[in-house]
């Protein structure tokens, strides 16, 4: 997408704050050790080393997209040291740590199923197929935390339309990277891999659900799930699947991992609704990561475009 | 070690040792390191160490049986208090900074929501065990009473583990840690009532409980 109102610069070539807050932890570094003047300083560095950041590559962001929020950006470092991503441990702060290694070059995605061109792409192949757009998106984690994340990517239904679904084609369902070796931490997570998701084929279709390879200007970091993955924004975010593998046009509607590991607490379209509480918590409201109080959740999230999708739905039925 | 669990010092140094969780988050919180969730943070840290506490306080009969360390009982209220304090701050956490003493929003919660039903009468039965701790209270209510009711902490520990075991998503590795320590405990107490049936006559097995009760 081209910009409106004439050159702006996208957020991918403005400094992001943590490289330049660590240039300024670097500085401080070096002064810190001619200087003991700043043991302060450094012995907080000592107890508490400054978080790894994982610099990804820079991408090359086509504009902004109009989809995108203009909301305050949730910080690189929050986004980045918060994560739901079970393979790498349940904690929250766990991938951060655990993922470091994970491998994700080379890399492949097989689209296959009720397809007319079933094919494999390669990660490269697969950034080719469209510009990529920053699109700065509100995400709600069904655990009633949010944040604003500038995803970089493009439409899903670039891809859909390049491999031809079949007229018999219903559903979309979509498979993580799995591997115990790379993953040993998976098996305590209490939930089965490789991560399943599933989203009706309309809904693939929808021009916000985006095939993500980067945010914050860069490409993905281990953690948040490099090197591809979905981002569904009106939906709670374990829909959003991460290194994806493989993508499968189906019949019928798909297994889903969280679905399967507790159908009364996590619906097959779980889409983010204030009114439908999960069994053990209210969903009427949200902590918006770095704010204090918690703001009122929106139905589909804010993205109010996808409602046609589910007209004449019992919402409360289909959670 | 009795030399050790005598001495004037060990009391202190235990209370010092006590508020390090507490010395810890309020360390982070000054610099900024309480995660990018920081509420959660400290709900999760103070729940945790809660738990510990409860644990550790049940902990001491069997332990200063097993050990023949009568000398632990000299600990047993202190740790008991500070279980009740770390629960007095996860409850406070909970409601002061997570609900903004939003009551009725909290009543709601409590009652519609299970893991905080249990959760919360787990911290409100060690109220009445807090206010009776001190000796002049044991002499009030006479030692088998005040025993009878200070066996409340039992359902602490019980209501503890189910709050955590319904509470993660589907990891249930902790709360299923401390649900196995919870259980061994409470295990050697009916190992404890047994061995005291079969071994002396009804009656006097209480007798040596209540003495160490009066003197803790």
């Amino acid at each position: 997408m081209s910009t409106k109102n004439g050159p702006e610069i996208p957020s991918s070539e403005v400094t992001p704050k943590w490289l330049y807050l660590n240039r300024r932890k670097f500085l401080a570094g070096a002064l810190g050790v001619t200087a003991g003047a700043l043991a302060g300083r450094t012995l907080r560095e000592l107890a508490w080393p400054s978080q790894k950041v994982m610099a990804g590559t820079k991408l090359n962001v086509a504009g902004k997209s109009p989809f995108s929020t203009t909301e305050e950006v949730t910080p690189y470092d929050d986004v980045t040291h918060y994560n739901n991503f079970y393979e790498f441990g349940t904690a929250k702060e766990d991938p951060a740590k655990n993922a470091t290694h994970f491998r994700t070059s080379p890399w492949n995605v097989k689209v296959t199923g009720l397809v007319e061109k079933p094919r494999t792409f390669s990660l490269e192949e697969l950034m080719q197929l469209a510009p990529l757009e920053e699109r700065i998106y509100r995400h709600r984690c069904v655990e009633a935390w949010s944040i604003v994340v500038p995803w970089i990517g493009y439409s899903f239904n670039v891809l859909l339309k390049e491999v031809s679904p079949q007229p018999k084609a219903k559903f979309v369902a979509f498979e993580s990277y799995y591997s115990s070796s790379q993953m040993p931490l998976a098996r305590y997570g209490g939930i089965n891999f490789p991560y399943v998701e599933g989203l009706r084929l309309d809904e693939a279709m929808h021009p916000l659900a985006l095939l993500c390879f980067g945010m914050y200007g860069e490409t993905l970091p281990n953690q948040d799930g490099a090197p591809v993955r979905m981002v569904l924004p009106w939906k709670y975010g374990f829909k959003s699947i991460k290194s994806l593998v493989q993508i499968k046009l189906v019949e019928k509607q798909p297994d889903t991992t969280w679905n399967l590991s507790s159908s009364s607490e996590y619906g097959f379209y779980s889409n983010v609704n204030p009114h439908v509480d999960h069994p053990r918590w209210s969903q009427a409201k949200e902590r918006r990561l770095g704010e204090f109080f918690r703001r009122a959740t929106l139905m589909f999230n804010g993205y109010d475009q996808v409602a046609p999708l589910y007209a004449g739905m019992d919402l409360k039925k289909y959670y | 070690m009795r030399k050790i669990l005598r001495s004037k010092w060990i009391k202190l140094t235990v209370f010092v040792l006590c508020l390090v969780p507490l010395g810890q988050l309020a360390w982070r919180a000054l610099h900024h390191h309480l995660t990018a969730n920081p509420i959660e943070y400290i709900t999760h840290q103070t729940g945790d160490w809660t738990l510990i506490f409860v644990v550790t306080t049940l902990a001491v009969t069997p332990a200063r049986k097993l050990l023949q360390l009568p000398e632990l009982i000299r600990f047993r209220r202190m740790l008991g208090l500070f279980a009740f304090f770390y629960g007095l701050l996860h409850f406070s956490t909970w409601i002061g900074l997570d609900k903004f003493f939003d009551w009725t929003e909290m009543l709601h919660d409590v009652r519609k929501r299970p893991f905080i039903t249990v959760g919360f009468t787990g911290f409100a039965l060690m109220i009445p065990l807090a206010l009776t701790s001190t000796a002049g209270w044991i002499r009030r209510l006479g030692g088998k009473r005040w025993l009878a009711l200070h066996r409340l902490i039992y359902v602490t520990g019980i209501a503890g583990v189910v709050h955590y075991y319904w509470l993660v998503k589907s990891d249930v590795r902790k709360p299923l840690f401390y649900g196995a320590l919870v259980a061994l405990l409470l295990a050697l107490r009916v190992g404890f009532w047994l061995a005291g049936r079969r071994g002396k006559p009804a009656g006097k097995a209480l007798e040596p409980k209540l003495t160490t009760a009066e003197t803790a």
